[in-house]
């Protein structure tokens, strides 16, 4: 087993949920309570990846990244390496392409609060952000775990992307889904096949375990938005 | 005067629908104020505005020295620059915080001291020991001590109560109706309660506003509006029926007798045992005669003298004073043959059992 690349999905997926999720919230928080003008492109924007090729996403960061973008050559006057082809760029791609499947839970659950409570705060005294952190938050646990739990399950399983901006660098840019490739490429079923069932037994645990949690705590939430 | 509301705007609802309301409000004698009228006419949308949660898309709201609101001053305060409670009608307890905490939700917003006055005000509304309790687990009068709770613990300078008796179940909402009305006199803090229930108005009210179509057609102390509605709106609106101030004077072998203005009334069994009341006669339940014969089984046969004849529709409605101004209805055929008319004399019947009572303090 390619213990180097699993190591590293995790990784990425861990690193790319905790990022959503701080700037998820608000976001989604922002989606589903206010009632600005032109939030149904925003709307869009977030929802884009869904329906878009990893490929072209993976071409359009790898554009934007590239080192003849100001955006990569700024990054590479800082740190001294470019970003595309690294962990870090592989980490921005990830958080792009999982953005919807965090934001869209995250505002689903937010909208479904009552808006009798969040009112009731407001007269109560409490600011908006008050409001948010300590009545819609809360209330919405089962929506933003579920949230959560896609968008590390989508980035532990992305590919198109990664062979886009990351390529396939061992011990940085070269995912479970990337070795698997290369196994059955090398014609290395055996190896392949552990991988593999590796994922599919911890996507499933995960996944079942969520749903055991939305179920206990009465609100089953149907994954997939 | 400080803690005085005028408020004088107007809401569009839908491109055909608008409501304008006219109010004023200040503590003291006359401080509940009702807020009356069908469902959909417009009362909740009075008091989202004065919350602050609706924008009126004309007029002004002002409060003491405070401008809340002001169309062509461009003021519009938050909810929470108001510092006002509003309770709306399925109470909104928070589900995750503990009665206790949701208590506490205003008052750590308020950045007032905390346990003490939590402990007092769980006094106040006989919630003691439920500090630690989740709003599922407690019944519908609970639920609704806590949202006043909550609502009094920050301190509020005006009350709105959006239908506060309508989630309660029916057995439970006649205590719970006498115990608002203490409540809300306990305190004083000038409070709008919006109700479509005849007997809420009555029992809660010190004085009525009634709403019908769109706008505010009559205020006036309760028993007055529902005893003299201006049109026959209101009067669809309240129901016809004479309602009076009294007093219990005795009460002996299931018959109570009340001092009603000049005169006294019988009435059958009171349920409940309070000095002050109301009492109330239907109009259909008054029958006039004008010459007296013998015994009949009505406790109550009042003399008096007619101060109006209104027909409305196939009757009649006669006003009679007999101490207290009554209102019955009676046909036409039966009006002509009596010979109504202003200041004819007439004896004015009603059934002991036909006057019904609302207590307005508990003894």
């Amino acid at each position: 087993m390619d213990w180097s690349a699993i190591v590293l999905s995790l990784r990425l997926a861990t690193l790319t949920t905790v990022i959503l999720l701080v700037g998820g919230l608000p976001l989604a928080g922002w989606l589903a309570l206010s009632h600005q003008r032109g939030r149904w492109a925003v709307d869009a924007l977030v929802a884009l990846p869904v329906v878009l090729p990893p490929t072209v996403l993976g071409f359009y960061v790898l554009v934007a990244l590239g080192p003849r973008s100001p955006l990569g050559r700024a990054y590479e006057a800082i740190t001294g390496s470019p970003i595309v082809f690294s962990f870090q760029g592989l980490l921005v791609a990830s958080v792009l392409y999982s953005l919807p499947f965090a934001v869209q839970p995250f505002a689903a659950a937010f909208a479904a609060v009552d808006r009798n409570l969040i009112e009731t705060a407001w007269c109560l005294g409490a600011s908006r952000v008050r409001t948010f952190t300590r009545i819609v938050v809360p209330l919405a646990r089962p929506g933003i775990i579920a949230g959560m739990v896609l968008s590390f399950a989508h980035t532990l399983g992305e590919f198109g992307v990664v062979l886009m901006v990351g390529g396939n660098l061992p011990g940085s840019t070269r995912t479970i889904s990337i070795s698997i490739y290369d196994d059955v490429q090398a014609f290395d079923y055996a190896r392949a096949g552990r991988t593999a069932a590796l994922l599919l037994a911890f996507s499933f645990v995960v996944l079942a375990m969520t749903y055991r949690l939305q179920r206990r705590s009465g609100r089953a939430w149907p994954i997939g938005s | 005067m400080a803690d005085r509301l005028i408020a004088a705007f107007l809401r569009q609802h839908a491109p055909s629908v608008s409501i304008r309301a006219d109010l004023e409000l200040e503590a003291g004698d006359n401080r509940v104020m009702v807020l009356f009228g069908a469902s959909g006419s417009g009362k909740t949308t009075i008091l989202r505005c004065l919350a602050g949660l609706d924008r009126p898309q004309e007029g002004f709201i002002r409060f003491g020295d405070e401008v809340w609101f002001d169309r062509t001053a461009g003021v519009n305060l938050s909810p929470q620059q108001r510092r006002l409670a509003y309770v709306s009608q399925d109470y909104s307890l928070f589900p995750h915080l503990t009665v206790d905490e949701n208590i506490r939700f205003g008052m750590d917003a308020a950045g007032l001291p905390a346990r003490d006055r939590v402990d007092s005000i769980l006094r106040t509304v006989h919630l003691e020991g439920m500090a630690g309790r989740f709003p599922t687990r407690l019944s519908g009068g609970e639920r609704q001590r806590v949202a006043l709770a909550r609502a009094l613990a920050r301190d509020p300078r005006l009350i709105l109560l959006d239908e506060p008796l309508a989630a309660l179940d029916l057995p439970l909402r006649d205590p719970m109706r006498r115990e608002l009305r203490q409540f809300l006199r306990s305190i004083d803090v000038p409070s709008v309660v919006v109700t479509h229930d005849r007997v809420d108005a009555l029992t809660l009210g010190d004085r009525m506003a009634v709403l019908s179509g769109g706008y505010i057609r009559q205020v006036g102390p309760v028993h007055d509006v529902f005893s003299r509605p201006i049109d026959w709106e209101v009067a669809a609106s309240v129901g016809v029926e004479t309602v009076v101030p009294g007093e219990i004077v005795e009460s002996a072998d299931g018959l109570a007798t009340v001092r009603v203005g000049a005169s006294q009334v019988r009435v059958a069994l009171p349920s409940m045992m309070a000095r002050s009341v109301f009492a109330c006669i239907r109009a259909e339940d008054v029958t006039l005669e004008t010459s007296p014969h013998g015994d009949v089984s009505a406790r109550n046969q009042l003399r008096g003298r007619v101060t109006a004849v209104q027909p409305e529709g196939g009757v009649v409605r006669v006003t009679v004073d007999c101490g207290f101004l009554l209102s019955a209805l009676i046909t036409r055929p039966a009006c002509d043959e009596l010979r109504l008319a202003e200041n004819s004399a007439v004896t004015a019947v009603v059934k002991a059992t036909a006057v019904h009572l609302i207590a307005r303090e508990i003894s």
